[in-house]
Parts: structure tokens; sequence; C-alpha cells
């Protein structure tokens, strides 16, 4: 079996949830699925799904690089479990503290360095680095 | 009787300048086939000097040219083009972009922080996890390393 079709749902899945730019390709044993997702809701069952067809990402022949679109401009909200977000100098956690934005804070993004880190600003005018995985765009 | 031979006459010459004007659609078939050589896939019919093209075109351009060098057939009234244009086979897919190892290590280091029982190796773009990690964090530790562009991802963590 191809893995297109060992993925096939989460293909099928990916093109009804919009989103955009969808790349699928198959490499080395491989299956890489990019794409910009519509809302962090949308990547999320995209995740679901990923983790129904092989329970606990187990099986090393996916890298679903599904992200949420989101331009300068977006507000996003901080979505620590609970505890405040790290705002850094530069992208990366050996990077200097220079503030700290609150879970659920809302926050603007400035621009995206990659997928990993983004430049925010806070409302209190407070700009840095943030990790990405924490926030999500509104 | 003076009268008939003139009128004969009359309608003898110009029914001659008249046929001799209008070439015949079988005529005109093979003077646009000529023509159309240099387009293989393409069939040409002719009645009453209408020009039917069928069959296939590479490009638009190749159907308009096609169309010109038919009407340009002595005793071409029209040319009707129902030739298909073949669209251009899709571009083959970019390779997959790999992070080179050094980018890699530094985004793991950063995905893996607050994941302490989380251990991560990266090589030839390949990253491998060992330790142990909660279920309900190891969604938001795969989608963070799915970010960083790997080869691939082996997940040998021992889920708590």
């Amino acid at each position: 079996m191809s893995l297109q079709d060992k993925y096939k749902q989460l293909i099928d899945a990916a093109n009804a949830g919009g989103v955009s730019n969808l790349q699928v390709r198959e490499q080395d044993n491989v299956l890489y699925i990019d794409g910009d997702a519509p809302d962090g809701a949308a990547k999320d069952k995209l995740w679901d799904i990923y983790n129904q067809i092989d329970p606990d990402y187990r099986a090393g022949d996916l890298v679903m690089n599904v992200n949420v679109a989101a331009s300068a401009g977006t507000k996003a909200k901080v979505t620590t479990d609970s505890t405040n977000l790290n705002i850094r100098k530069g992208p990366g956690t050996d990077q200097p503290i220079v503030g700290k934005a609150a879970h659920n804070e809302i926050v603007t993004l400035q621009s995206k360095t990659n997928d990993q880190w983004w430049l925010i600003k806070t409302d209190a005018g407070e700009e840095g680095y943030a990790f990405a995985q924490y926030l999500t765009p509104q | 009787m003076k009268l008939t031979k003139i009128l004969m006459a009359v309608f003898l010459s110009s029914s001659i300048l008249f046929f001799s004007c209008k070439p015949k659609d079988a005529n005109i078939q093979a003077n646009v086939e000529a023509k159309l050589k240099s387009m293989p896939g393409i069939s040409v019919s002719v009645a009453d000097g209408v020009v039917t093209l069928t069959g296939e075109c590479a490009n638009d351009a190749a159907k308009d040219e096609a169309t010109a060098a038919a009407k340009d057939v002595k005793g071409v009234k029209s040319v009707v083009n129902n030739c298909t244009v073949t669209p251009p086979p899709p571009p083959p897919p970019a390779p997959v972009t790999i992070s080179p190892d050094n980018a890699l290590m530094q985004g793991v280091a950063d995905a893996t922080k607050d994941f302490p029982d989380v251990k991560a190796a990266v090589n030839d773009g390949v990253v491998t996890l060992t330790g142990s990690i909660k279920r309900a964090d190891l969604k938001t530790l795969m989608m963070s390393l799915n970010t960083l562009k790997p080869k691939k991802i082996d997940n040998k963590l021992t889920i708590k």
C-alpha cells in the first residue's frame, strides 16, 4: 500500500478543510504534506486524523508541516498550558529573555522568522521572539 | 435562333468562369492539408468551401496558425477550428527540502526544552526521539518537530 493510500483520509481532510498551497510528496519512503491551514482548529483536526491512522505517530513515514497561515498584524493568543510565554531577543531558547506574555494574552504578530519562531509584540510594547507552538492565531 | 445561340454562349462561358472561380471541395481539402503538413495532428474536412479542422493542436498559437493557414487557401469561405489544445503536463513537484543537521539540532533543542524526559538525536536529517513523554504532550511536541523540515521523525518515546 502506498503512503498516499495509507494517509488518504488525511490528505482528503486537508483538501476539504481548506488547506492552501497543499503539497503532497513522497520521497525515500516518507510522505511529506506541506500547506497552510486556515486556522488552528483545522490544523488540530489533521493531527487527530494523523493520530488515528498512525497511533502515537510511531511509523516515521510522514512529516506533516501544515501550519496556520498568519501574516504581520495578525493577533495571536498565548496558548501555553498555564505559564507565561518567554519573549526572547532572538529566535532560539539560547537567546536572552526580554519579556513575557501571560497565558491567554493576545499579542500581535510582526513577522515569521520560521514556523518555529515568530516575532511578536505585546500590547505593553514588548517586542521579541516567541515559540510559535504556544501562539494560536485568532 | 440567333438569340438562343447567344444565350447558349453566355451560359457556357459564364459556367466555365463560375467553375473556375470555385475550386471543388476536394481540391480545397488537398490544398489545406498540404499547408498543414507541419501539423500532423490535424484532420481537414471541407463542405461548400467551409473548412473544418479537428484533432489536436500543441498550443493556442499553433491553433491560430492553422486557422490562418487554412483561410489563406483559395476558395475557402470560412474556417471552423474544432482542434483541442492539449494542456502542457504539470511540472514535476520540487524535491522536498530537508533542513541541515545543525539547524535541525537547534530547532529540536528548542522544541524539546519543555519536555525534560525527552532525548533527541539528529543524524542526516533523521530525528530520533527516546526517553518518555506524557501522552497529552506528544501531539504538541510532534507538531513542533514537524515544522523543522526533518527527513523523518523516529519516535521511540515511551508514553507515560
